[in-house]
């Protein structure tokens, strides 16, 4: 028993450890570092006309990629779960592409595909800025979020099945109706999860975002470029640590918000 | 009058239904029984307009409905397992078809009052599905169903996923919704005895086929065949003819010999429930078969195991013998 206890402690004292040494000394690093001058260097930091002008790019990209995920991951868990065409089996593995592919590696292909002299790089004759302008930044963050919305929302569509579904048509729900009124309802749990790791993604996306953005401070940086660009460029490290709070900061707004949300929903 | 005409369909190598014409008369409640793969769901499902079928028509009301969606079959369908609206209260799971129709509050109000009544849930009104039982589930999913006020009933399996006891009482309650409402009635079931209890009619299907249709009491006392005998009731083979085993009627051997067309037999076990007793016997040749008598009967003969009686039956087998290769042919 004694034994026992003592195992069960070192196991508790481990984890603790691993946990410390891995996630909460450096959040309490940056914290510390952030807010060790008291708050008021904090805001004067995360005010400047280039932190501003991050943070807004970060929120617009995250505002075009969520509503384009959810309405494109819904659409593609729909046929994952009910379609019955050939190729399928292929769309299953394409949709964990993103997961498996370094981000790095997902800007260059943007690069190669959107740039001068790529397949499709006569869009910038049009006038149309893909790479090194927000259309390559976005581009680049919904292919690193596109598995989020599909893979959370999938299950739930295979467990409830379509019976309900199948109810609400013999009770004339047209195709679109059934979609809002029931399936959409059963599926939002494992819709909000998604939306919460898409969204925790794009504001953390660095790698694919690099290649593709032009990096001006106050232009094209977004949080993380800009964390980056400060710690590297300008060796501004206060900097640096103050804008990666305000990104934890965001972070943890989007998880509680969302959480918040659905603790409503299903107390209604 | 619903009327199903050479209506087919398979899946894949499987047959579901074969050439199957069937008429439902209109305020009937009718039961679609047969074994599971007899194609009676694939039959109720195609009259909702839920599976297509690969040949034939369905009528409903006089109108073709073949190829009309089932938004438009003016049909209220209950699943075996409910289907209920897990995000919506019983209130609201009731109202879905009227607020799909848009009908006025007030009227909606009304109508899922009227329906909460008569299912007996107005305490669980805005409880939501799964804060209900079984049986309270499927009341609700009738409700859901009636509250559109469909032309044709169609109830999938409806208490296949209930316990005995509350079955029998839902049975018992959808037949005295039936006599009150009079909406035409289609039930799926496997279960011969929920078949005689709760339908009118009885169209008991086998392997996609109709192999008979008619009252209970037809399908019971005088089937077309032995698949027909067999999935209604038990049967013993008395001398080579098909009876009943309550049909067969035991008398000691000492003084019935006499018996015209008797059979000789001994008595190898005696079972007794409850009112019932099945005395399983075996003839002079060797063959088994049962008879089931009322305890007195067996009270009177003072029977016991290894007595030598002589068994009859008054009736003989209710169809003709040839059918009977035919159906064990196919």
């Amino acid at each position: 028993m004694r034994l026992r206890t003592g195992a069960r402690l070192t196991a508790r004292t481990v984890a603790l450890a691993y946990l410390t040494v891995l996630v909460i000394l450096p959040v309490a690093v940056i914290l510390w570092r952030s807010f060790g001058e008291g708050i008021g260097g904090f805001l004067a930091s995360v005010t400047t006309p280039a932190a501003i002008s991050a943070f807004n790019l970060s929120l617009l990209i995250v505002a075009i990629v969520v509503p384009l995920n959810v309405v494109f991951g819904v659409t593609v868990a729909l046929a994952l779960v009910r379609g019955r065409f050939p190729g399928r089996g292929a769309l299953q593995a394409v949709v964990d592409l993103p997961f498996a592919v370094s981000p790095i590696v997902v800007g260059v292909a943007l690069i190669l595909l959107w740039g001068v002299g790529g397949w499709f790089g006569g869009v910038e004759a049009l006038g149309v800025k893909v790479i090194f302008g927000l259309p390559g930044m976005v581009l680049a963050t919904i292919f690193v979020t596109m598995p989020f919305v599909v893979r959370e929302v999938e299950p739930v569509l295979h467990e409830i099945g379509q019976e309900q579904e199948q109810a609400a048509a013999t009770l004339g729900a047209s195709s679109w109706q059934a979609f809002w009124r029931v399936t959409l309802p059963a599926i939002r749990w494992g819709l909000t999860y998604g939306v919460v790791l898409t969204v925790a993604r794009s504001l953390g996306e660095f790698g694919a975002v690099i290649m593709v953005s032009s990096g001006f401070p106050g232009v094209s940086e977004t949080l993380t470029l800009l964390v980056h660009g400060r710690y590297l460029d300008d060796h501004n490290t206060f900097g640096a640590y103050c804008a990666a709070t305000l990104l934890m900061a965001m972070a943890v707004v989007a998880l509680v918000l969302m959480t918040l949300l659905d603790r409503k929903r299903s107390t209604r | 009058m619903i009327t199903i005409a050479h209506a087919s369909k398979a899946f894949g190598d499987f047959l579901a239904l074969h050439d199957v014409s069937l008429d439902i008369p209109t305020g009937s409640l009718t039961a679609l029984l047969g074994p599971s793969g007899s194609g009676k769901s694939t039959l109720l499902r195609a009259i909702a307009g839920l599976d297509d079928l690969d040949g034939g028509t369905v009528t409903i009301g006089g109108a073709d409905v073949t190829q009309v969606v089932p938004q438009k079959r003016g049909i209220g369908f209950v699943f075996q397992h409910y289907a209920a609206f897990k995000h919506m209260t019983v209130r609201d799971n009731i109202a879905f078809g009227l607020s799909i129709r848009r009908r006025p509050k007030a009227e909606i109000r009304r109508r899922v009052d009227e329906l909460l009544e008569v299912v007996g849930l107005e305490v669980f009104q805005n409880r939501y599905p799964a804060q209900l039982s079984g049986g309270q589930r499927q009341r609700m999913a009738l409700a859901r169903a009636l509250a559109v006020d469909p032309q044709v009933l169609l109830l999938d399996e409806p208490f296949g996923a209930l316990d005995a006891k509350v079955r029998a009482d839902l049975r018992r309650w959808l037949r005295r919704l039936h006599d009150e409402v009079h909406v035409t009635t289609v039930l799926v079931t496997h279960d011969q005895e929920e078949a005689l209890d709760i339908a009118d009619r009885i169209a008991l299907l086998h392997k996609g086929r109709i192999e008979q249709v008619g009252t209970p009491d037809d399908l019971y006392d005088r089937p077309a065949n032995e698949f027909v005998m067999s999935f209604l009731g038990s049967v013993s083979r008395l001398g080579g003819r098909l009876v009943r085993p309550h049909d067969i009627v035991l008398e000691r051997a000492a003084g019935g010999s006499a018996v015209d067309g008797g059979i000789r037999a001994t008595v190898r076990r005696i079972v007794r429930l409850g009112f019932e007793v099945r005395v399983e016997l075996q003839d002079d040749d060797g063959a088994e078969f049962t008879a089931q008598l009322t305890r007195g009967d067996v009270e009177a003969l003072a029977l016991r195991e290894g007595d030598a009686v002589v068994a009859s039956s008054a009736r003989g087998t209710p169809f003709e013998e040839p059918s009977l290769a035919v159906t064990v042919a196919s």
